[in-house]
């Protein structure tokens, strides 16, 4: 059986300088995969170089969704095809309200002819802000707009939520989150889990990953997976720190790319 | 009737005036307007050669056709009104001031809602001692020029203390190139009231190779603590001039709130000026402009702050495309004296194509120590990490630079207070932004 989602060889450039040095991965149906590692070992580089960030150039490789490669898509081909991106800096727009926008990913999703009536988006929208414990003015705010921190993140969340995607990453989802922030989002994400839909939790701290259980996590250095294992090799990452992986594998600097 | 475009002056000016039997201080005041007109140079607005364009133009007057209700109107005119609105309107066609309804209770409380031309004769001592003293008319030619030739006209007077619920809207058409199409709008209101004002510059000139010039100019005097807001959507054709000068001034208290669309198919000279005078006064201007075509610009706004703790904020925003150019000046005066004053700007030039230009010059001139400024300025692309954001989502490029385009704009869209207008608006924009 071929995977839900595959990585095969990839390899990612920014400004001309390389930073995924050749990545694999497979993600079955349903799995949940935690990638944990220093800064600066390209986990970022690899989120947005899947999504098809403007100033990532991939040099080789594939990324393959139920078999087919993203890497040949547009952007909002691949959110359309099921990918979903929960990003670390969320860009802020103007004059564009958060329902606008989410009614206008939804709709692109369904297509012409097809589209979601107000009521029922706007009731679908009010029920997801309300498990995400979200003040409803941010229905009518503008995109991210002022937003603190945490409530760009959880702003994610609710668009994941909303457009349901079959592969989600999130991308340093934890970060600047407080411990009750961080249990909404979890319980968020946690409500989503299902046989269908699989996730890649990118992360620097393993904080995050006694809310989501992951089934595999996997450490990144230089670039590439240096380490997979299951919830315990979480565990004593936190314990420990990543020295011992470093030692074990004879790797002096474990960044990539820095100048 | 061929125009006369020569030898514009003091002569002239007395002879339109006699001819439309002004009263005599109005003829004075007009004769003293043309003699300036023949002497004073044209404004130099930053790098906007206007001189090129063709301003010696004064037209011939033209009245439009008066009617006693709304459903006489031309069509072009009545579908920029609410029909079943039912509130204050005054239209004028060409040359003068076809139509003015003001509602049974505003009248009852001492609102006054006229063509100037008709208040100069009934209210003379408070256009006297208003009517071009902030807009002057020896600030430039075309200020002497609007000054001898200004037509039909908005004077709205709101009396102390009194509120006006829905906006009052002027409707300003032409669509007579040859008209002498030069309104100005009076609005005074008295301490401690509160009015919005909603107005319409529009043309249907057809094909035509006759320059219109609307000379036009608008001052509002907010007394003591009295609110104005002042919104305003042009859109001539592209064979218009459109010269439009704003000015407030505002007491001790006093606010003013410019909402403005400059939305003009042609060339564009456009300066929105607040004088905050009084101690606590305050003032917002948004002004959103959209140049396609080869369409010049100059949009201009000003504060100058005079009274202490007084505050200013002015944001303007336009989108070019084609080979439209748009110079946008912002400037902030901060007098002596004016302690604690805070003022700020902002201006932002979204360019949609490589032959458009743009732009932005914020200029702070202060003259006192204890206060606040600020500007920020950019010219710029549609923000690349925006249109990746939007589409990571699945909304098409084009989509997602359209969201992008009509979000810059929405501050100023979306805050029109009339349904009418802002929908008027929107479909500008969308024939304009394509």
């Amino acid at each position: 059986m071929s995977s839900m989602f595959e990585i095969r060889g990839l390899k990612s450039a920014i400004e001309g300088k390389e930073i995924l040095k050749g990545f694999d991965l497979k993600i079955g149906a349903g799995e949940v995969h935690a990638i944990m590692g220093p800064n600066g070992t390209g986990k970022s580089t690899l989120a947005s170089s899947i999504m098809g960030h403007p100033k990532y150039e991939v040099t080789e490789g594939e990324v393959l969704l139920e078999g087919e490669n993203v890497l040949e898509m547009d952007v909002d081909e691949r959110a359309r095809a099921g990918l979903f991106l929960a990003m670390q800096y969320p860009s802020e727009i103007t004059g564009v309200t958060n329902a606008d926008f989410l009614r206008s990913a939804i709709n692109a999703r369904r297509g012409e002819g097809n589209e979601i009536s107000l009521i029922k988006f706007v009731r679908l929208m009010e029920g997801k802000m309300k498990e995400l414990e979200m003040n409803p003015e941010f229905m009518h705010r503008y995109l991210n707009e002022g937003f603190s921190g945490g409530e760009k993140k959880r702003n994610e969340i609710l668009q994941m939520m909303m457009l349901e995607p079959k592969l989600v990453i999130l991308d340093e989802i934890d970060s600047g989150l407080d411990i009750d922030a961080l249990k909404i989002v979890a319980a968020g994400v946690n409500a989503m889990r299902s046989a269908e839909r699989s996730f890649l939790i990118i992360t620097h701290y393993q904080r995050l990953l006694n809310y989501i259980k992951p089934d595999y996590v996997h450490v990144m250095m230089q670039g590439r997976i240096v380490k997979s294992g299951g919830p315990e090799l979480a565990e004593r990452l936190e314990a420990e720190g990543y020295d011992w992986v470093k030692e074990e594998l004879g790797i002096v600097d474990e960044t990539v790319g820095q100048a | 009737m061929s125009t006369p475009t020569t030898s514009f002056g003091r002569e002239a000016a007395s002879a339109i005036a006699r001819s439309k039997n002004e009263p005599s201080w109005l003829v004075a005041w007009r004769e003293q307007a043309g003699e300036w007109a023949a002497t004073l140079e044209l404004p130099k607005p930053e790098k906007t050669p206007i001189q090129r364009w063709t301003l010696n133009v004064q037209g011939v007057h033209r009245p439009g056709k008066t009617v006693a209700a709304l459903a006489e109107l031309p069509q072009a005119i009545a579908s920029m009104l609410d029909a079943q609105g039912d509130g204050a309107v005054i239209v004028q066609h060409n040359s003068s001031v076809v139509y003015t309804r003001l509602p049974e209770d505003l009248k009852a409380k001492g609102v006054v809602l006229a063509s100037l031309e008709e208040a100069a004769r009934t209210h003379e001592e408070l256009i006297r001692a208003h009517l071009m003293t902030a807009y002057a008319r020896d600030e430039h030619k075309l200020a002497a020029m609007h000054g001898a030739l200004w037509n039909g006209g908005v004077f709205l007077y709101v009396p102390r203390g009194v509120e006006i619920e829905a906006p009052v809207q002027a409707i300003l058409f032409a669509d007579d190139a040859e008209a002498t199409f030069v309104p100005h709008i009076l609005v005074i209101a008295e301490a401690n009231s509160r009015v919005s004002f909603v107005e319409n510059v529009s043309s249907a000139l057809g094909d035509t190779d006759i320059t219109l010039l609307h000379n036009g100019a608008v001052e509002v005097f907010a007394k003591a603590g009295a609110h104005v807001q002042y919104a305003a959507v042009h859109h001539m054709d592209s064979s218009a001039i459109d010269i439009s000068y704003r000015r407030a001034v505002l007491d001790n208290d006093g606010r003013v709130e410019w909402l403005i669309g400059d939305m003009h198919e042609g060339n564009t000279l456009s300066d929105t000026k607040t004088i905050l005078k009084g101690n606590g006064s305050t003032s917002d201007a948004k002004i959103i402009s959209v140049g396609t075509g080869q369409q010049r610009m100059s949009v201009t706004t000003g504060a100058v702050h005079i009274g202490r703790s007084s505050e200013s904020d002015m944001v303007t925003r336009a989108v070019m495309k084609d080979e439209a150019t748009a110079i946008i000046n912002g400037v902030t005066k901060i007098e002596k004296g004016a302690t604690k004053a805070n003022g700020q700007q902002t201006e932002r030039v979204l360019m949609l194509s490589p032959k458009a230009r743009g732009d932005a010059n914020p200029i702070l001139l202060i003259d006192e120590d204890d206060v606040k400024a600020g500007h920020a300025a950019s010219v710029g692309q549609v923000n690349a990490e925006q249109v990746y954001y939007l589409m990571s989502r699945g909304i098409s490029r084009a989509e997602a630079e359209r969201l992008i385009i009509y979000g810059f704009l929405d501050p100023v869209v979306s805050e029109i207070p009339l349904e009418v207008v802002r929908e008027q608006l929107q479909r500008i924009l969308e024939r304009k932004l394509g």
